[in-house]
């Protein structure tokens, strides 16, 4: 039987703005299968999101959802959260969003270890502004401000989620759907910061430039340098060359900032 | 029973009032002269339940404000030059999308870091204009401690009211000097709280505007389903371009300030009947001119106050007014002719209208303002 996304959508508010073959979209199905799957009532949960088409996610599904400002989601979510912490909280953002604008409230949100789950598109480009290059763009690509080739280095967002102290941090792709609801899903029963990374693809802006003829061929580079943590561990370092691991890669147990907030209030009040 | 009486910085006399209000949230982040307002709330909130968070800058504090803002929380920020030049863009996301909140500038010099401890009233066009796009301001001006205190209980209450960001604008001076306050009693100041929907979770719109032009906001997490965002939006919040739409929830917004000046101007006049020579003050600037009017009645001059508490939007009809009245209007303040723009605009030639501007971190005395009368 067909899966019932539908309940979860608002209606008359599709079709989306995603171009064809965008990634985003798939992404959008798994982060409903997993609050599915977390028996999420809509009507307290709050999903936030900045600014780029991966932040026009919220407004599709039928929830408390808040569409904000460039790189700021983070920020709004952490009031949201502070203010009514039993809400349950996700973020939805893009790799520029996340890492470059925004990158301030991203590695606060994780060194806080405030309990939200905090769900990054990655399509290593500025999907709406047209396919200026993020920092997640790689090193030598093309894009629309690097016609001559990328000179930036590109950051891991996943490594920079475990600096800064996020507890539950996960990748998947794009092209392996099945898998993207199960991180997901983990990352909201996680109790603080989840951060979910999911590589995803960019054929308008991204793939053209970059000589992927198709789709498909985009779809094939995500499945092509995917390796699940388990199988990495019992490969060589030129084996991994070029790879990137997929999976649970961090989980660990460390006070959440609400709870934390909450002993505040009681020594303030004596209790 | 006898009343609690303090004495108090004007920045602790702000958080006192934003406690009276209801105030229950704070996000902001350090900045001289206007700390103490997050500091006393760092001590104070808890203690009733509520959340004070320092963020990581001043636009995480805007963003942390709105979100709670949403969620039904009363809301304060409290920060200076620097810092609310990084608030704008949020400023402007909490007037489109609507978000009661209350922000607190205490000016410095500037532009950029200027001069952290030296007293300015040089943000009063960033004001009114600072966010980008077309939008209304509701801007207070406090000159007292006690003032600065029942002041910030209006300015949630407006916010609440209308539904909207609010600033409160205050001086070095005002925020650091130690004054009597004496604190209303539960009941005794108005505290206006958020009007909720009494549609159904099914047809509520947050930006209904079918029977006012305030629509009521639900709380994220009280049953009601609904999307905010920054962008230009139909009744049901969702994005629109429709020129029709757009045009009419902008003209909306900045209605349902300009329509209801009545409700929220609010000045203090002084000796103005007979008036001759009027000065334009407020801040603290407005107790030194006090005191100048005071000393010229004495040597017979025609003097009086006219001292806007609600400087945003512009007092226009009452400053005509006066222009019609007096000989002319001296404005002294401490930039370099910020609100003199305005009384100039608003007087029309009608009477002159001359400025006293100081921009060194002192104080303009009323020596200055006496001898700027007896010259015009
Ligand atoms: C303050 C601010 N700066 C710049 C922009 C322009 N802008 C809109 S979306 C975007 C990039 C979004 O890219 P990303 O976060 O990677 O998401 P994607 O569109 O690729 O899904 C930019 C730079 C903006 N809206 N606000």
């Amino acid at each position: 039987m067909a899966y019932d996304y539908e309940k979860s959508l608002r209606p008359g508010k599709l079709p989306h703005i995603w171009c064809p073959g965008c990634g985003h979209g798939i992404v959008m199905k798994g982060l409903i299968r997993a609050m599915d799957t977390c028996e999420l009532d809509l009507k307290q949960t709050a999903i936030v999101s900045g600014i780029g088409c991966a932040s026009r996610l919220p407004g599709y599904i039928d929830s408390c959802t808040l569409h904000t400002a460039h790189g700021r989601a983070a920020a709004f979510a952490t009031g949201v959260k502070m203010a009514k912490p039993e809400m349950t909280v996700l973020v939805v953002s893009g790799d520029g969003d996340c890492t470059a604008i925004g990158g301030n409230h991203f590695i606060h949100a994780c060194r806080r270890n405030i309990d939200m789950t905090y769900l990054i598109m990655n399509n290593n480009i500025y999907g709406m502004t047209g396919g200026q290059f993020s920092p997640c763009t790689p090193t030598g690509a093309l894009a629309s401000t690097t016609v001559y080739g990328n000179p930036d280095p590109t950051f891991d967002i996943a490594k920079l989620a475990i600096g800064a102290g996020a507890t539950f941090v996960a990748r998947g792709t794009a092209f392996h759907a099945a898998q993207i609801d199960k991180l997901i899903a983990e990352g909201i029963k996680h109790k603080g910061m989840a951060v979910i990374e999911i590589l995803d693809d960019c054929p308008t802006t991204y793939g053209r430039r970059n000589k992927f003829r198709s789709v498909i061929d985009m779809m094939k580079r995500l499945k092509d340098i995917a390796v699940p943590v388990a199988a990495a561990a019992k490969m060589t370092p030129e084996q991994l060359e070029g790879k990137v691991l997929t999976g649970v890669l961090h989980k660990e147990d460390r006070p959440e900032y609400t709870e934390q907030y909450a002993k505040v209030i009681q020594r303030a009040q004596g209790l | 029973m006898a009343k609690k009486v303090a004495l108090m910085q004007g920045n602790e006399a702000c958080a006192q009032g934003a406690l009276y209000a209801g105030c229950n949230f704070f996000a902001g982040y350090p900045i001289t002269p206007s700390t103490e307002v997050a500091e006393v709330l760092s001590i104070e909130l808890p203690k009733i339940g509520g959340t004070f968070i320092q963020m990581e800058d001043e636009i995480g504090a805007t963003a942390a404000l709105i979100g709670a803002a949403l969620t039904g929380a009363k809301a304060l920020d409290s920060t200076s030059g620097p810092g609310m030049s990084l608030k704008q863009e949020l400023l402007g996301y909490a007037c489109i999308a609507e978000v009661p909140c209350v922000i607190v500038n205490v000016q410095r010099g500037g532009p950029s870091t200027g001069m952290p401890t030296g007293p300015s009233q040089s943000d009063m066009q960033q004001a009114m204009w600072g966010t980008h796009g077309d939008h209304a301001a509701i801007v207070l001006t406090p000159a007292s401690c006690q003032e600065i205190y029942e002041e910030t209980v209006r300015a949630f209450n407006l916010a609440e009211k209308y539904r909207m960001p609010v600033q409160i604008q205050l001086d070095e001076i005002c925020a650091h000097m130690r004054e009597r306050v004496v604190f209303a009693e539960p009941g005794e100041l108005e505290v206006i709280n958020r009007e909720v929907p009494t549609a159904t979770p099914e047809e509520y719109k947050p930006y209904d505007s079918s029977k006012g032009l305030v629509p009521p906001l639900a709380s994220f997490g009280s049953g009601y389903r609904f999307h905010v965002t920054g962008l230009n939006k139909a009744a049901d919040g969702f994005p629109t371009t429709k020129a029709e739409l757009v045009d009419a929830e902008e003209r909306r917004q900045i209605d349902k300030v300009l329509l209801n000046q009545d409700d929220i101007q609010k000045n203090d006049e002084y000796l103005l009947d007979d008036a001759e020579v009027v000065i334009f003050a407020y801040g603290s600037t407005s107790r030194s001119a006090r005191y100048a009017v005071n000393e010229l009645r004495k040597e017979g001059v025609k003097a009086g106050l006219f001292r806007p508490l609600t400087m945003w939007p512009f007092p226009e009809k009452r400053v005509a007014e006066l222009a019609a009245q007096a000989k002319a209007i001296i404005c002294p303040e401490m930039n370099l002719g910020q609100m003199v723009r305005e009384v100039e605009r608003v007087a029309k030639g009608n009477c002159a209208v001359s400025h006293i501007g100081r921009v060194d971190g002192e104080p303009i005395n009323p020596g200055q303002i006496i001898d700027k009368v007896k010259e015009v």
